[in-house]
């Protein structure tokens, strides 16, 4: 206690001291604490965001890297992506695989939270290992899902075989109908253990004082979840949602690794056309017009997630 | 009575949810040759699907090693003071950057993959360590400094300025005290760094065009394209990549579910 005392009073005047005698090196020593990141960020994001605006613009492809030259072609790449009639479906994919995804990994995700808010023995090690499919590459989830997935041999035909679930193999990943449910399915799997860690930590900063309070106004089970848990749960809920739109939209590993976007373009993205376009078909101007699209497309979200957030802070 | 019942519906959710893990191991130790006959369990385990992974992958694994080492040690001297200013400098600044942050985690990999690769084709870093080492700093930077922010700003002034008083300069004091006080949440960063640079495939898929540098996410990946005939090799080689995922579930057990919510929310 007395040395806290102590610690405290030098400081307060030790602080004064530093002030003068250091007071302009010191500036400059905070400025070299945050060059190297600001740096860094400047190169690895606004370099890259600057370059595929410019890119959009050009007609930038394999010749380019040859001669150098880049002509601007104004509008014209986001004019060509927009027209190919696969722009539409990689939108409806998109938007089936980004909502598929976080709805299901969200409720499922709030299901096993609120499971583990009861009290009971292992549930800690149990929630800790609960986060292994999160954390492993997503290129080991896709290969090992291939090969459970696979039609002939997966162990999943295999087994709904044997329980008469179905009488012949479902092409999981062959089949254009079915491969984009198989895709988001394998991606909840995935996402489900990031929903079920921020949600439980959002459960566990509710008092229990509210459901004590609650449960004397006759407020149990559902009632208790709709009045208490979901309204102190929102803000969580929100950045929880905003991130998985921001994150799901770009997804691009895992489509690859399962379907590389076929059977027949079924599971074709935003995110997988862009990547085609520069790197299989090397039309890096049409590439850059769809992932700026898609940059577009997650600012809305953010913008919308922020508004909502200030609300939430004036209220 | 009734907690061991929840006890019970935990471990078989978590059977469910960890099947495909369960899986990857079984088929990696089944005989080679398809998974036709793969039995539930591997009752006559052979070795051969991790003899021919470490053949076929095992430069592959290295590469990876290397290039994850190189990430974790350019992101965390790049980010330690930056978590450090933003944590404890007063000034107007500090809003903005965690903005820019944010704001950083909405470009897709691919808009960076692009740049990166008509950049580096100039400067010539295609297919190279260090190339892949700068492009998975894009991944390592603003997490660390998210995580490591969020664990600094506990720390009290007055540590610092004590050291200061003593006349240690700015740097001197955060070196000699700041970071020593942070290791575990150094720790953490750096293990989540290895394993986002470990992980990593968008990078490896673009910015290597040639055989050379090839990391192990990129070997699976071409194992997946050819006709998968032996899935024993492929998931050996699965097993072997999950495994800095075990050992950061393991070793930093209790600052994941915190890294997790550190870098989402704060």
């Amino acid at each position: 206690m007395a040395t806290l005392t102590r610690t405290t009073r030098t400081s307060t005047a030790g602080r004064a001291r530093v002030r003068g005698r250091h007071h302009r090196g010191e500036s400059l020593t905070k400025v070299l604490f945050v060059l190297p990141a600001a740096v860094a960020m400047l190169g690895l994001f606004g370099y890259p965001v600057v370059k595929n605006l410019l890119m959009s613009l050009q007609d930038y492809g394999l010749k380019t890297f040859f001669t150098g030259v880049a002509p601007w072609v104004g509008l014209q790449n986001y004019r060509t992506v927009v027209t190919d009639k696969l722009f539409s479906d990689a939108m409806l994919n998109t938007a089936l695989f980004t909502i598929g995804s976080i709805a299901f990994q969200f409720a499922i995700g709030l299901g096993l939270a609120l499971f583990f808010r009861n009290r009971f023995p292992l549930s800690g090690l149990l929630r800790s290992l609960l986060l292994l499919p999160w954390l492993l590459p997503l290129i080991v989830s896709s290969a090992t899902w291939r090969s459970i997935l696979e039609q002939d041999s997966g162990i999943l035909n295999r087994t709904l075989i044997g329980l008469h679930v179905v009488n012949d193999p479902v092409p999981w990943l062959n089949s254009p109908s079915v491969a984009l449910i198989a895709v988001i399915g394998v991606n909840i799997w995935i996402g489900i253990p990031f929903n079920v860690t921020l949600l439980y930590s959002g459960l566990s900063e509710i008092p229990d004082e509210l459901y004590e309070a609650g449960q004397l106004d006759g407020a149990t089970g559902w009632r208790s979840f709709w009045y208490i848990t979901w309204p102190n749960l929102r803000s969580v809920a929100s950045v929880l949602l905003m991130l998985g739109v921001v994150y799901t939209i770009k997804v691009l590993d895992i489509i690859l690794g399962l379907t590389g976007g076929g059977p027949a373009n079924a599971t074709q993205t935003l995110a997988t056309q862009s990547y085609e376009k520069s790197f299989v078909d090397f039309r890096f101007g049409q590439g850059a017009a769809l992932s700026n699209i898609l940059i577009a497309i997650s600012f809305v979200f953010a913008i919308f997630y922020l508004r909502g957030s200030r609300r939430a802070v004036d209220e | 009575m009734r907690r061991t019942a929840y006890t019970v519906i935990g471990v078989l959710i978590l059977c469910v949810m960890l099947f495909p893990v369960y899986w990857m191991l079984n088929a990696s130790l089944q005989p080679s040759g398809n998974t036709l006959t793969a039995g539930f369990l591997p009752l006559h385990p052979t070795f051969s699907g991790y003899k021919r992974a470490l053949d076929e992958q095992g430069g592959n694994l290295v590469t990876s090693m290397i290039i994850a080492a190189g990430t974790v040690v350019l992101s965390l001297a790049i980010a330690t003071p930056c978590a450090y200013a933003l944590s404890q400098f007063r000034s107007r600044w500090v809003s903005v950057g965690l903005l820019a942050i944010l704001i950083s985690q909405m470009i897709p990999g691919i808009v960076i993959a692009n740049a990166l690769y008509t950049a580096y084709e100039r400067i010539g870093l295609l297919n190279s360590i260090p190339g892949l080492i700068i492009a998975n700093c894009a991944s390592g930077i603003p997490f660390a400094i998210l995580i490591l922010r969020s664990f600094m700003l506990s720390l009290p002034p007055s540590l610092v300025e004590a050291a200061r008083v003593d006349g240690a300069g700015l740097f001197r004091a955060f070196v000699a005290i700041v970071l020593p006080i942070s290791r575990n949440s150094l720790i953490t960063a750096g293990l989540f760094s290895f394993l986002f640079s470990w992980s990593d495939f968008l990078f490896a898929l673009t910015l290597t065009t040639k055989g050379g540098v090839r990391p192990v996410t990129l070997g699976i990946y071409q194992y997946l394209g050819t006709q998968v005939q032996n899935w024993n090799a492929v998931m050996a080689t699965a097993v072997l990549s999950a495994i800095p995922a075990v050992v950061l579930l393991i070793a930093a057990q209790k600052y994941i579910a915190a890294g997790a919510i550190g870098g989402a929310v704060k």
